[in-house]
Formats: C-alpha cells, sequence, structure tokens
C-alpha cells in the first residue's frame, strides 16, 4: 500500500518534471507549445517486476452503453485517439461551460474518424439512455459514433474517473450532488492517458487542440509494431 | 481683499464638486459594474460569457425575446430556479436551473438590469423596489 503510494508519488514528481522542462522550454523560445511527444500519466499500482517496468497501468476493462445503446468497450476506442470527461445531465454548475468546451475540440477535429469523444454521466440513476440521447441531441451530436455519452454502474464510473485521473464523486454539499473536476483527459490506442486539461480553462483546452496531432502522428508512426 | 475671498470661495466649491465626483464616481462604477459581475460568477458558466448559451441546451439571454416578454417573473426564476420545457426564440430547452437563495435583492436588481439593457436587450429596467415587490410573490424577498 506504502509502496504503491510512493510509487505513484514517483511517477507524478516524474511526470511534473518532464512537463516543467517541456514548458521551460517553451518560454524560453517561442509561444509555439508544440510538444514533440506527449508524456504517459497515471498510476502504478502494482510492484515492478523489473527496474525498467516504470509505466503507469493502462486504463481498465470497461463496458459502458451510449445514448444509441449500443454497448461500448475498450475495444470501440481501438486503433483511434479519444477525449474523455465526466458529467451529468443536470449539471448546474461547470458542466455547461465543460461540454461547451469539449464540443469546440469536438468541432476542431470532426473530419476526422481517428478522434472519439466519450462523456460518462456520473448520475446513471437520473441519467437513463433517453436522457442521455436528449442531451446529446440537443448539444448538437447525432453520430454517436464520434462520441459518445455513456452510462454504467455508479461504482464502475468512479473507478474510471480515477484512471482516468479526473477527479468524480458523490458530495451532498455541492449543487446537484457531484463534485467533479471538469478535466479531459487524452487517451491514445495503447489506453494510456496522454494528457489532462481543464475543461474549465479556455487555454488549456486549446493546448489539447494541440496537443491531439501530436498524438496522432506518433499514432500514425507507431502503427506497424503497435502489437504487443 | 474682496479678491481673495472670491478665489477662496471658487477653490472650496471646487474643492466639494471634486470631492462628489470622486465619491459618487466610485459609487456609480461599483453600482454598474456588479451587474456584469454578478453575471459573470453566477450565469456565465452556463448561459455563456457573452450570454450566448449552448447549441439547444442552455437559452440564450442575449437578445432573447423571453427577458422581454417575462420582465416580471425574472427575479423570481433567479431566486428560485426553473425547469421545465420553455421557449427562447423560438426554440425549446428544458433544462434545470439552480436558485439563488445567496444574492439580496438588490444584487438581483443589478444582475437584471444588466441584462435588460445590454446584449442586444433593450428593455425597461427595474428600481430595488420593484425587484423586491415582484420577489415577494414567489416569498423571495430578502429585504436587502
Amino acid at each position: 500500500m506504502t509502496t504503491s503510494l510512493r510509487r505513484a508519488g514517483q511517477l507524478l514528481a516524474a511526470a511534473g518534471l518532464v512537463l516543467s522542462f517541456s514548458l521551460g522550454g517553451c518560454s524560453s523560445s517561442s509561444t509555439e507549445q508544440a510538444a514533440e511527444r506527449l508524456p504517459v500519466l497515471g498510476f502504478k499500482s502494482t510492484e515492478p517486476t523489473s527496474p525498467s517496468d516504470t509505466l503507469p497501468d493502462p486504463i481498465p476493462a470497461f463496458r459502458l452503453t451510449n445514448q444509441d445503446r449500443q454497448v461500448i468497450t475498450n475495444q470501440t476506442f481501438a486503433g483511434k485517439v479519444y477525449v474523455t470527461d465526466f458529467f451529468f445531465a443536470t449539471c448546474p454548475s461547470i458542466c455547461p461551460k465543460m461540454q461547451s468546451e469539449l464540443l469546440r475540440v469536438y468541432k476542431a477535429f470532426k473530419a476526422n474518424p481517428k478522434v472519439l469523444f466519450l462523456s460518462h454521466t456520473i448520475d446513471p440513476a437520473h441519467d437513463s439512455i433517453p436522457v442521455l440521447r436528449d442531451y446529446a441531441e440537443r448539444l448538437g451530436i447525432n453520430d454517436a459514433s464520434r462520441w459518445h455519452f455513456a452510462t454504467t454502474g455508479r461504482d464502475s464510473v468512479f473507478a474510471l474517473a480515477k484512471a482516468y485521473m479526473t477527479g468524480a464523486e458523490v458530495d451532498a454539499t455541492v449543487p446537484g450532488g457531484f463534485a467533479h473536476s471538469g478535466t479531459f483527459a487524452l487517451v491514445d490506442s495503447q489506453r494510456r492517458v496522454r494528457g489532462v486539461y481543464d475543461g474549465m480553462v479556455a487555454e488549456q483546452v486549446d493546448q489539447l487542440i494541440k496537443d491531439i496531432p501530436v498524438l496522432l502522428k506518433e499514432e500514425a508512426q507507431a502503427q506497424p509494431v503497435a502489437a504487443k | 481683499m474682496r479678491m481673495r475671498g472670491h478665489s477662496l470661495r471658487l477653490l472650496g466649491a471646487g474643492g466639494l464638486l471634486l470631492t462628489l465626483t470622486f465619491s459618487l464616481g466610485s459609487c456609480f462604477t461599483e453600482r454598474q459594474n456588479e451587474g456584469a459581475q454578478l453575471y459573470t460568477a453566477h450565469c456565465s458558466s452556463c448561459h455563456g460569457d457573452q450570454g450566448q448559451g449552448l447549441e439547444r441546451l442552455i437559452p440564450p439571454v442575449a437578445a432573447a425575446d423571453y427577458i422581454a416578454s417575462n420582465r416580471a417573473e425574472l427575479p423570481c426564476i433567479i431566486r428560485k430556479g426553473m425547469q421545465g420545457d420553455i421557449v427562447v426564440n423560438g426554440i425549446h430547452y428544458n433544462q434545470i436551473m439552480p436558485g439563488h437563495e445567496d444574492l439580496t435583492d438588490s444584487q438581483i436588481t443589478n444582475l437584471l438590469n444588466f441584462l435588460q439593457t445590454n446584449w442586444g436587450n433593450t428593455n425597461q429596467p427595474y428600481t430595488i423596489r420593484e425587484t423586491a415587490e415582484l420577489l415577494g410573490r414567489c416569498n423571495g424577498s430578502d429585504g436587502q
């Protein structure tokens, strides 16, 4: 327990170091912030099996249902990159702002079928399939295969939120009854988190829009050796 | 002697005017901005930073017929929130809007006056007394 926590701490510190280096680089040179390669983020819960085994755990296997009543799993996103967030349809605080920012990212990559979107509801009791469908359509999303609005059990969704490094939990003290951070996670085809962005901050969402092509380039180059 | 008295009086009057201008100036500026500040803090995350709304999910408050035609209901909508289907500029919306028990009557007045006179809305502003009366309809006046 303590070891895994320390491990996670070390990983986070490493990620922070990478971030500060890359940030340092960009401030000294120009306003262009395109990284050559995005870091691998996340937590490692197991003991390393060798000194070189430092990569965090991949996103766990999941099984969700989207607004078209279709089952979606990790396989749905095979060979793609995706951006994910956590919301609920009746959220009175940050969700509309957050979803309007995600809509901006969606519009920027609308023509690219390699980029998918996945919004998880954290209020499955209220957000039934028809509610999710209505929400998606009102937001202007008619193609569920590009932007999934998905539901699953409450425990699974909070576990997923943790794996994606986006905080989401039940909290009776906040408006709407759920606390969540408005974070967007960028995930690669190897089920690894490659970036986390505050969906409430336009500049960070701009950064996400710049980072997606960097990841797509890496994916295209890695294609022949992607199998593990 | 006469000259001196005159100029002193002028100076005094000028000083008084200056003081008045400054104090009134700061008072009015704060009050005028309060509506915009309250909008940013309490409304913009849903209704947009320019009041544009969000697709068919959240109705706009900018250039919105609803703002003009439901003038008398707006104070209670802000105080108590609302839910159910509404039509704004011919489009149906159906979302939950939270209430704001944390705002005073005068804050609701300033917020509404900002909306009624900006972003393409050119409607009659409210006095604090009027807002308080309208809030009375939903037992929503805090008398402040």
